[in-house]
């Protein structure tokens, strides 16, 4: 039982943990929360959807052109919206209240060319299940951890170990400066959109075979989740948004098996509240120094 | 445009005032119809949440994504005492406006050395926490349910039932907020806030108790949303826990960014575009939400510091009277 807590809570911790990645880049970059990045997750799992009924197309094409179009929309997102601000220099709250407008057309989009209902997803990754102990594990449940930490070691060398990544730091400190260095401003800050829409669009991909099925607040369901992985773990961090989110994917489940399925996201934000007061700037989080 | 706006507002205040102020007394004697009446109270009800959590977020500097939260506290403080403990009269509002601010003060405390996001993230959890409360304490809140048919309440033996008296009880209300907030920011206190909110180092530094004024400003603010909330739960006789979401939360800052942080007359007009925009747009109810989505990333891409964000009406005020005195001293001169 408690084993399989585990292994349920580590599953949908990292799918909290790759939404949270991507969140975490534009929020280190830019310090901008983007409110998008759950629509952007939910919009990927409905064009797969999309391509994969009405086309006829294989479900992994399907797949592969959803990510793109997903890394498209987060590209124009900036492109067509953030870029324009930088420009003005307009306060950084515009972004937000741009996000939050990005995210409402996005979702109402959705909803108004599917409907409300949800949708049955086919899992295309079900190659059965095993056991560790007695608890039981499906291979999709593996495939989705796997993909997971693939794709958070590849994240942490691309952020922590090229050249983009350097630019991405340089940006995060101070935006006039890295231009001054001769860094593409603009260029870096679509490359890390088009990753967090990447990432989005995986991560709701995987979910959504997970539970077979996709609906259209599926988004605004993990949107406060994903800001409290990437707290949790600490801001502008990968391997912070990776614990922060599997934490959470743990907590929540142990505290829904254990204490009481009603409270259960009550007691795991209290958790959460807790932590940030032990340690102010989350788990990785580095101590912000402050400037007179 | 705004800049003129904003200049002739100053400039013709006294009339505009006893204008607005006279419209206001015969708006509900003059229309009549219930719909435009409802949309006007609610209108009323949002302008007060706006200016409450402006003085959290503009003001204060705390951006706040739970202010939903606090309202929502209000409404089921109203409605429980109302219905469970048969409380009709205004005290119901003072309650819940009590509540509300003790639910302020226990979050203020703990958050009071987190920083920019962290706070807002804070709160975003705590809108959220409140409503899970809600949903699940079946005795207090009867849960999803929601509490119906909660009893009107009675002012001077007069019962506050149609819709121009609580079209009044908005307007008294949203008065008495206006001039807490407006006489709160103009005097020394207003100013300690404010240098808290520019640098709150440096404002420690320089003697401001930085704690005592912060908290106090979170109390305040959430205290007056709580009213808001109580009026909302007398008002509409039926609340759940889907009115209080952070939806609602992010509609409320969407609101007070729009109107123009700091700016209490910039609130007035965000909440009152944003709640009469919807109703407007309710003739294709399914585009509804997205046109409202569009609109709002349009406003921030033509005006990004919002509305009235970077007009200051006390300077335009000083600039006006400087601009007379200097006219008449030049005229003086000639003459």
């Amino acid at each position: 039982m408690f084993l399989q807590q585990i292994v349920n809570g580590i599953t949908i911790g990292s799918t909290y943990a790759l939404v949270a990645i991507g969140f975490n880049m534009i929020f280190g970059v830019l310090e901008l929360t983007n409110f998008a990045n759950s629509s952007l997750y939910m919009f990927g799992a409905y064009t797969t959807f999309l391509l994969y009924s009405a086309t006829g197309i294989t479900f992994f094409l399907s797949f592969a052109i959803s990510i793109i179009l997903t890394g498209l929309l987060g590209y124009c997102l900036d492109r067509f919206a953030l870029r324009t601000l930088r420009k003005k220099h307009a306060p950084k709250l515009a972004g937000l209240i741009t996000t939050l407008g990005m995210s409402m057309v996005i979702d109402n989009s959705i909803m108004v060319i599917f409907g409300t209902d949800s949708k049955a997803f086919e899992n295309h990754l079900d190659f059965g299940k095993f056991y560790i102990g007695n608890a039981i594990v499906t291979w999709t449940q593996v495939i989705i951890l796997v993909v997971a930490c693939v794709l958070m070691s590849f994240l942490s060398v691309l952020v922590y170990r090229t050249k983009i990544g350097k630019a991405m730091g340089a940006i995060a400190q101070n935006a006039d400066a890295a231009k001054l260095m001769g860094i593409n401003t603009n260029k870096v800050i679509s490359f890390t959109f088009i990753i967090s829409g990447v990432l989005a669009c995986i991560a709701g991909n995987m979910i959504a075979m997970n539970y077979r099925s996709i609906e259209t607040n599926m988004g605004s369901l993990i949107g406060t989740k994903i800001f409290a992985s990437a707290i949790l773990g600490g801001v502008g961090s990968v391997p912070g948004a990776i614990v922060g989110g599997v934490l959470l994917g743990v907590i929540e489940t142990m505290v829904s098996a254990y204490i009481s399925s009603g409270y259960r996201d009550a007691i795991s934000f209290t958790i959460l509240i807790v932590v940030l007061l032990i340690m102010p700037n989350g788990i990785f989080g580095k101590k912000a120094i402050n400037k007179v | 445009m705004i800049e003129k706006l904003s200049t002739f507002l100053v400039r013709r205040r006294v009339p505009l005032l006893i204008a607005v102020a006279v419209v206001a007394m015969l708006f509900p004697q003059v229309i009549t119809s219930k719909y435009i009446l409802r949309i006007a109270i609610l209108c009323l009800m949002y302008c007060m949440l706006a200016v409450s959590l402006n003085l959290m977020t503009g003001i204060l500097g705390q951006m706040s994504f739970g202010h939903a939260a606090f309202w929502g506290i209000g409404a089921y403080t109203a409605a429980i005492l109302a219905k469970t403990y048969g409380w009709t009269n205004p005290g119901v509002l003072i309650a819940g406006a009590v509540v509300s601010g003790l639910f302020g003060l226990v979050l203020s405390l703990p958050v009071m050395h987190l920083k920019g996001y962290y706070f807002t993230i804070v709160t975003m959890v705590f809108c959220q926490i409140i409503r899970i409360v809600e949903i699940n304490w079946m005795s207090l809140t009867n849960g999803p349910l929601g509490i119906m048919s909660i009893p009107k309440i009675f002012i001077f033996s007069h019962k506050i039932k149609s819709q121009a008296d609580f079209f009044y009880l908005a307007l008294i209300l949203l008065v008495l907020t206006t001039l807490i907030v407006v006489k709160l920011t103009n005097s020394r206190t207003g100013y300690a806030i404010l240098a808290i909110r520019d640098d709150d180092l440096a404002a420690g530094a320089m003697g401001i108790n930085v704690f005592k004024y912060k908290s106090m400003t979170i109390v305040l603010a959430s205290m007056l949303a709580g009213c808001a909330g109580a009026f909302y739960a007398i008002y509409t006789g039926y609340i759940d826990p889907n009115c209080f979401t952070n939806a609602v939360s992010n509609n409320m800052l969407v609101m007070v960014i729009l109107g123009g942080l700091g700016n209490v007359f910039g609130s007035f007009v965000g909440a009152t575009v944003l709640t009469i925009l919807p109703e407007a747009l309710r003739g294709f109810s399914e585009y509804r939400q997205l046109v409202f989505g569009a609109l709002l990333v349009i406003l921030m891409l033509v005006r990004s510091e919002g509305l009235f964000g970077s007009v200051n009406f006390k300077y335009i005020r000083q600039r006006l009277t400087l601009e007379k005195e200097m006219k008449a001293t030049g005229g003086g001169s000639n003459g």
